[in-house]
């Protein structure tokens, strides 16, 4: 298989924006903040046409970041990123409509004084996925088809459900015909029988529709149940990535070990008092981080080796991969 | 016999609004006993924040408790005046929010929030106070406690200070406190730590503690015993593990059969059809019956709550083992 997507040493800086006033008083020696935020450090990433790959990671952890490159929605700071042979981003401004996004809030995302309707036919106007006069019957063509009733097109989004307004969001990005869809926590914002209503729309759609789909989320369980691949953030970087199951299976990251122990279980036995393997202590600032592996000061497998020498992305086997000089020692805890 | 902190008997509570009378909270009972952690699950708009802010006596205009009694350790909170309930709250009975930034003052540190909290229901010297609150704050996890209480609500992370709102809520050992959704907005390996202290401080403590969630899977590692609310009722109640293993009513068999966890994955998940309806318009009968597959006529009419020992549901036709529970 050939890469359809491919992130090659992907970073994505956030420097502090200085005023000039600013920059006079750092210079005459005031206290003002010019660290930069390492949101994203050099992240590399091959995606296959129709594969699904879930990014998860605590807050700060750059996962949005990282979907918001893809996407072309940011400019990366270096690196490349490759879809289908051609760029995303060419001189900072995004290149191609074949990348569209769905967001967690579908109360913002959705302009409240718009038509849903004309939401959903505005980009295929504007790019020639179809014309004017032909609009309505294009918007209520993907209306139907993430189950909804055309007769909405006319309502606004005030007028609809949380459920419903996530439809409508996925409607949208889908009516663009793209072939690679970012998911940045769709359904966190969701009740869980709804959560359910969409997961299963989504699954439905990234299979008849052949879409490749970043699915970015901080619930593991959903995660697990879309994903092909699941890939590990930790302040900025991929620290594991791997097929779902072996993953959970058998974690090689001590941090990724620790992230699953954390989910709390759903308890069916009467007497089983539930144990959470709890990590230590918080993220980091990403404006300080630690030398060395960035997780070390909370790992319990750390040794000096760690704390100064910062590990590479090894292979652990043909489709898996870690950042971490101890993950032997990971892979052989029972 | 366990000795019981909280009594709750037939609540209602209903706001009067201009389009009509919204029934937040219907025909609600339960009992907690000393040390007991309830956890009550629900999705938006079923009634169970407005729960909590009953029993707090909280419930604010067009908004009140139109029927049915709350025992406080025997004593009835609903006749209580605004005087007598304000003296009760954070003494007795305590709060803990989903959101710490929009409970903290974020214009006083949180060693003067905490002797304030302490001063409005004892005298106490400042060093007093000051031993009291760090003593708290090591307890519920936050690192070198005395130099942290010369810090801000900002000078913490989310976790941090949501850890600072339970040890507020516990500095006058209440014997009941009603924490809302107060792990949603953190990450898991910090709801992790926090789910873990907290079933230790109940323990040790003896604080009876209702965690309102809308997550099945934390409040079953946490509670031992379980309510559902939808449409502003509680549709199923009983011991946690029993209650899942084996649920009685449609709508907690359809909550659990949606987790993802229990269907293999990248296969459809079990979903519940439609969504929950508009507190104003409820239907008369049962108000699950126009999402529930197994609906009959019989529906039409309001179910009562048919308890079994130490389980109750509120349905014609459940779904589960009956012979288990009865037996």
């Amino acid at each position: 298989m050939t890469d359809f997507v491919s992130l090659e040493n992907i970073s994505k800086i956030f420097g502090p924006n200085l005023t000039t006033g600013d920059r006079i008083a750092s210079k005459l020696g005031a206290r003002v903040e010019t660290r930069s935020i390492h949101a994203v450090s050099n992240v590399s990433l091959s995606i296959e046409k129709g594969e699904t790959i879930g990014l998860v990671g605590e807050s700060g952890c750059g996962k949005s970041t990282l979907g918001r490159l893809i996407a072309g929605i940011l400019s990366p700071s270096s690196g490349r990123i490759i879809l289908d042979g051609g760029p995303v981003i060419r001189n900072g401004a995004k290149v191609t409509t074949r990348v569209q996004t769905v967001f967690q809030d579908p109360f913002a995302s959705l302009d409240p004084r718009m038509k849903v309707g004309e939401t959903v036919a505005e980009g295929p106007i504007t790019h020639g996925l179809t014309t004017k006069s032909d609009a309505r019957a294009y918007a209520a063509l993907w209306f139907e088809r993430v189950g909804l009733d055309p007769v909405w097109l006319d309502r606004y989004p005030h007028q609809f459900s949380g459920g419903q307004r996530q439809r409508i969001a996925i409607a949208r990005a889908l009516a663009m015909q793209p072939d690679v869809l970012v998911c940045d926590e769709p359904v966190a914002s969701l009740d869980v029988s709804i959560q359910a209503q969409i997961i299963n729309l989504f699954l439905e759609l990234t299979r008849d529709l052949d879409l490749t789909t970043i699915f970015i989320s901080h619930d593991l369980s959903v995660v697990q149940h879309v994903s092909d691949r699941i890939a590990i953030m930790y302040l900025g970087q991929i620290v594991e990535l791997g097929p779902v199951d072996e993953v959970y299976e058998n974690p090689a990251h001590p941090y990724t070990a620790a992230l699953f122990g954390s989910v709390p279980k759903l308890v069916l036995d009467d007497d089983e008092l539930v144990h959470f393997d709890t990590i230590e202590g918080e993220v980091p600032s990403p404006l300080s981080p630690p030398s060395g592996c960035f997780y070390h000061p909370r790992c319990p497998l750390a040794d000096e080796n760690c704390a100064t020498v910062r590990p590479e992305m090894t292979g652990i086997s043909n489709s898996r991969s870690v950042m971490c000089h101890n993950y032997q020692q990971q892979l052989t805890k029972d | 016999m366990t000795e019981t902190a909280l009594s709750v008997k037939n609540l209602a509570t209903h706001f009067f609004t201009r389009t009509g009378v919204i029934k937040a909270v219907d025909d609600v009972s339960f009992d907690l006993a000393k040390g007991e952690i309830m956890g009550l699950v629900g999705e938006s708009g079923s009634g169970k924040t407005v729960t909590g802010f009953s029993l707090l006596g909280l419930v604010d205009e067009p908004g009140r408790i139109v029927n049915g009694s709350i025992k406080l350790k025997g004593k009835e909170l609903t006749t209580l005046s605004n005087a007598e309930l304000r003296h009760l709250r954070g003494r007795e009975i305590s709060m803990i929010f989903q959101d710490p930034i929009a409970t903290l003052n974020p214009v006083l540190t949180i060693g003067q929030q905490m002797r304030l909290a302490l001063a409005a229901h004892e005298r106490i010297t400042a060093r007093a106070a000051a031993d009291r609150s760090a003593d708290l704050l090591t307890k519920v996890g936050i690192p070198s406690a005395r130099a942290r209480m010369n810090a801000y609500p900002h000078e913490f992370s989310g976790g941090m200070r949501q850890r600072v709102a339970i040890a507020i809520a516990l500095l006058h050992r209440p014997s009941v406190i009603i924490a809302d959704e107060p792990t949603t907005a953190l990450d898991v390996s910090i709801q992790a730590q926090i789910l873990q202290q907290m079933r230790g401080l109940a323990a040790e403590t003896g604080t009876a503690l209702i965690w309102i969630s809308h997550d099945l899977a934390v409040v079953s590692s946490l509670a031992t015993k379980l309510a559902v609310m939808y449409a502003g009722r509680i549709v199923e109640q009983g011991p946690t593990a029993a209650l899942l293993r084996n649920p009685q009513h449609p709508y907690t068999a359809g909550l659990i059969g949606s987790l993802p966890a229990m269907t293999k994955a990248g296969s459809p998940l079990k979903q519940i059809p439609g969504t929950t309806p508009s507190l104003l318009s409820l239907p008369s009968g049962c108000p699950f019956a126009p999402r529930c597959q197994r609906a009959t006529e019989i529906c039409q009419r309001a179910p009562e709550m048919v308890t079994h020992g130490d389980r109750g549901w509120r349905c014609f036709d459940p779904v589960g083992q009956i012979d288990e529970v009865t037996s």
